[in-house]
């Protein structure tokens, strides 16, 4: 790997991250500790001379110069002290101690000197640091009282080494430490880059692996395989609609053709040429018709919608669609009832659910004999949930997020009926039941009301109404699950599918 | 009328071209945003059918500008993208009208002529006349020569389209549109039975009908 490109990587940048950190961590607290030793040690150095000088003081004090000489002279005697005696006279030759010479440097004003001792006590040949502090006796004698700082000194060296180890292998480790950890983010990072890397190549059931523990890089894979999810069922979709259409419209495109193609070919006279062409545009009529239903269903299907909900008040809306139809039925001679109790309110989008009401009334009416009776039944959540009907404030503007109980909207006919191993299949399509072929429909109906059922996170029943269809729509208490409409539609041989199971959360 | 066409299928303008001729009306065609809206802001047009999206400046844009250069010509969109949302764009933009392709020329025609006679009336209109057929829109009552004819509610509000466009070809998905504001055709043609009751009320005690039926295309009422 080129190092513009190694640079680049993130678990480089983590790894010198850490490293950085680490070491200036364990940077300030070496500095820390030598800092308090040497501020204790050299406080330590002080305490002790200044012991020292009392005792010489006393001795002074009692004996006179000669028991202090005696003194001086018997404790610089000990071997490997390192306290410094000197004790000289007016013209600063030394009496006795175990200091050559004074030293030539002027004191500090606080009366300590700082200087070299160049004696080799010890077989110590380099010169080392010493610190006393000098007085001057009566007699012009003076008295120098200090210590040597060799150890001292030995001790800050050592220490320096031991921090200057500590601080490579500081490095050492925080560089490997920083190595593992990013690599180890890194590596569960890169498996979700190869995944979607195969992904776009054309792999679409490929999902990111999941380690289970639930943290942020396992949510993420979560979320990636739910979008995946998404799109996966998305692109059934199209392919479904594609298919149907292809399937299912170049049946009447190929009847348009030929009934063009045959009038052309016989004579005929220009009423029967008009009359072809009155055909025709009813043909294509049909086949547009057929097309903006699948276009309906599609959106209905894209879920794109979700952001354009609203409160939709259902009784308001049914009342329309069967006052719509209501002239339709009379004049089959059928009868129409609304019914509505409670204030049912669902979140959606009104001009759908009142295309999904208008083609199950349309049907109803369609396959009613004579003589027959449709109900259209609204039912408010809180009656359905069989609590004690506390309407108004909580059925109102939340739509369907109101605890408890669920809006149904229902569709009852006294007709034929749909035998139950049909149901699902009709929700399907293009599906037609054998004895609806006679009457005009794209065999869209029904697709469309499930489309619409499953963007609002509804439930489509087809039930027996004995005798006759039930259909009911029936909302979920707690609204629309948001990716509700992206549900792949049901596949076109998916017949054990139960209807109920339509759940889009599911 | 005079109108406008911007539409960058040259086949497709041609029809409608003709088709809008034949009816007796004055046409222009641009085939591009730029053309359009040149043409549009130098010359007096009666309504613009707009495509949506056109080479060289999209309609939407193209109207918005017209609107904020003051120019009130009515607009009707031609779209392939007949989504909600599609829609709700169109009309923001400043379209008045939004028809989505595949469209029946009837369906074109009809709207294009209520757009072209929409009478930029001074102050609320109180009262509609067609023929001896009289509707005060105050009190909601409806009379046919002095005689006052019971209507429900949808069936007002039905005749009340109508009358406000008479002699005016109006189509069932107009209908739907203005009267029920449903955005969609039902399986079956509800409408006509809706118009048919209405008739019944209208029509049926009286010599000359005034409601007449347009072979493909809809519904006019005139005297």
């Amino acid at each position: 790997m080129p190092l513009v490109r190694l640079w680049r990587t993130t678990t480089l940048r983590l790894a010198l991250l850490y490293l950085g950190l680490f070491l200036t961590s364990v940077a300030v607290i070496l500095a820390v500790l030598y800092w308090s030793t040497q501020t204790f040690l050299s406080h330590q150095t002080r305490t002790t001379v200044e012991a020292e000088i009392n005792g010489l003081e006393e001795q002074y004090r009692q004996r006179g110069l000669p028991g202090l000489v005696d003194v001086v002279a018997s404790r610089s005697s000990v071997r490997h002290t390192s306290t410094i005696y000197l004790l000289t006279g007016p013209d600063y030759l030394p009496l006795a101690g175990n200091l050559s010479a004074w030293p030539t440097n002027a004191p500090a004003p606080g009366g300590w000197i700082d200087f070299d001792i160049n004696d080799n006590r010890d077989n110590d040949r380099h010169p080392h640091h010493a610190n006393a502090t000098v007085f001057t006796l009566a007699g012009n004698f003076h008295l120098l009282v200090g210590r040597d700082l060799r150890e001292l000194e030995q001790f800050q060296q050592r220490m320096i080494e031991a921090m200057a180890v500590s601080l490579v292998l500081t490095i050492g480790l925080g560089g490997l430490g920083g190595v593992l950890i990013s690599r180890r983010m890194m590596q569960r990072i890169e498996v979700i880059n190869r995944t979607t890397q195969r992904i776009r190549t054309g792999l679409l059931q490929e999902r990111v692996p999941m380690s289970g523990s639930g943290d942020e890089l396992d949510q993420l894979a979560g979320n990636l395989n739910t979008m995946l999810d998404q799109i996966e069922a998305l692109m059934a979709g199209m392919r479904h609609v594609t298919e149907s259409i292809a399937h299912d419209l170049r049946t009447p495109l190929t009847r348009l053709r030929s009934r063009l193609e045959i009038t052309l070919l016989a004579e005929h006279d220009l009423t029967s040429y008009r009359q072809t062409l009155q055909d025709t545009i009813g043909e294509a009529d049909r086949l547009l018709a057929t097309f903006a239903a699948l276009l309906s269903i599609a959106e209905a299907e894209s879920g794109r919608l979700h952001n354009r909900f609203e409160p939709v008040a259902l009784a308001g809306l049914a009342q329309d669609v069967v006052e719509l139809y209501e002239p339709l039925a009379e004049e089959k001679g059928l009868s129409i009832t609304l019914t509505t109790s409670g204030e049912p309110q669902v979140m959606g989008i009104g001009q759908l659910l009142s295309q999904a009401l208008t083609n199950l009334l349309d049907n109803a009416i369609k396959y009613t004999p004579a003589g027959g009776h449709i109900d259209v039944e609204v039912v408010g959540p809180a009656i359905a949930a069989g609590e004690n009907g506390h309407h108004g404030p909580f059925t109102g503007h939340n739509g369907g997020d109101h605890a408890g109980g669920m809006a149904r909207l229902i569709v009852a006919d006294s007709g034929p009926g749909i035998p139950e191993a049909w149901r699902d299949r009709v929700l399907q399509r293009f599906v037609r039941l054998e004895w609806s072929r006679s009457s005009p429909g794209n065999g869209l109906g029904l697709s469309l009301v499930d489309a619409v059922a499953r963007l609002h996170g509804a439930r489509l029943l087809l039930e027996d109404n004995n005798p006759g269809l039930r259909i009911a729509l029936v909302f979920n208490e707690n609204g629309p699950s948001s990716p509700a409409g992206i549900q792949a539609p049901a596949a076109p041989f998916a017949g054990a599918a139960a209807v109920e199971d339509m759940d889009p959360a599911g | 009328m005079k109108i406008l066409v911007i539409e960058d299928d040259n086949q497709a303008a041609a029809y409608m071209v003709k088709g809008l001729k034949e009816s007796g009306h004055v046409v222009d065609h641009a085939p591009d945003g730029k053309d359009g809206l040149f043409l549009a802001g130098s010359e007096h047009y009666d309504v613009l059918i707009v495509d949506r999206m056109l080479p060289g400046r999209d309609g939407l844009s193209l109207v918005e500008l017209l609107r904020a250069a003051g120019n009130h010509t009515p607009v009707l969109f031609l779209s392939a993208l007949g989504s909600v949302d599609d829609r709700v764009r169109g009309l923001r933009a400043g379209g008045d009208d939004y028809l989505t392709k595949p469209y029946a020329f009837a369906e074109l025609l009809a709207r294009v002529e209520v757009l072209g006679r929409r009478q930029t009336s001074s102050g609320p209109v109180t009262r509609l006349d067609v023929g001896d057929l009289e509707m005060d829109l105050l009190s909601r009552s409806v009379r046919r020569a002095g005689k006052p004819i019971d209507l429900l509610p949808r069936e007002f509000r039905l005749l009340e389209y109508l009358m406000r466009h008479a002699g005016n070809v109006v189509t069932r998905t107009m209908l739907l549109e203005s009267v029920w504001d449903y955005h969609f055709d039902p399986q079956t043609n509800v409408i006509d039975v809706h118009v048919a009751r209405l008739r019944q009320k209208i029509d049926r005690d009286f010599p000359t009908p005034l409601i007449h039926t347009v072979r493909g295309a809809g519904y006019c009422l005139r005297a």
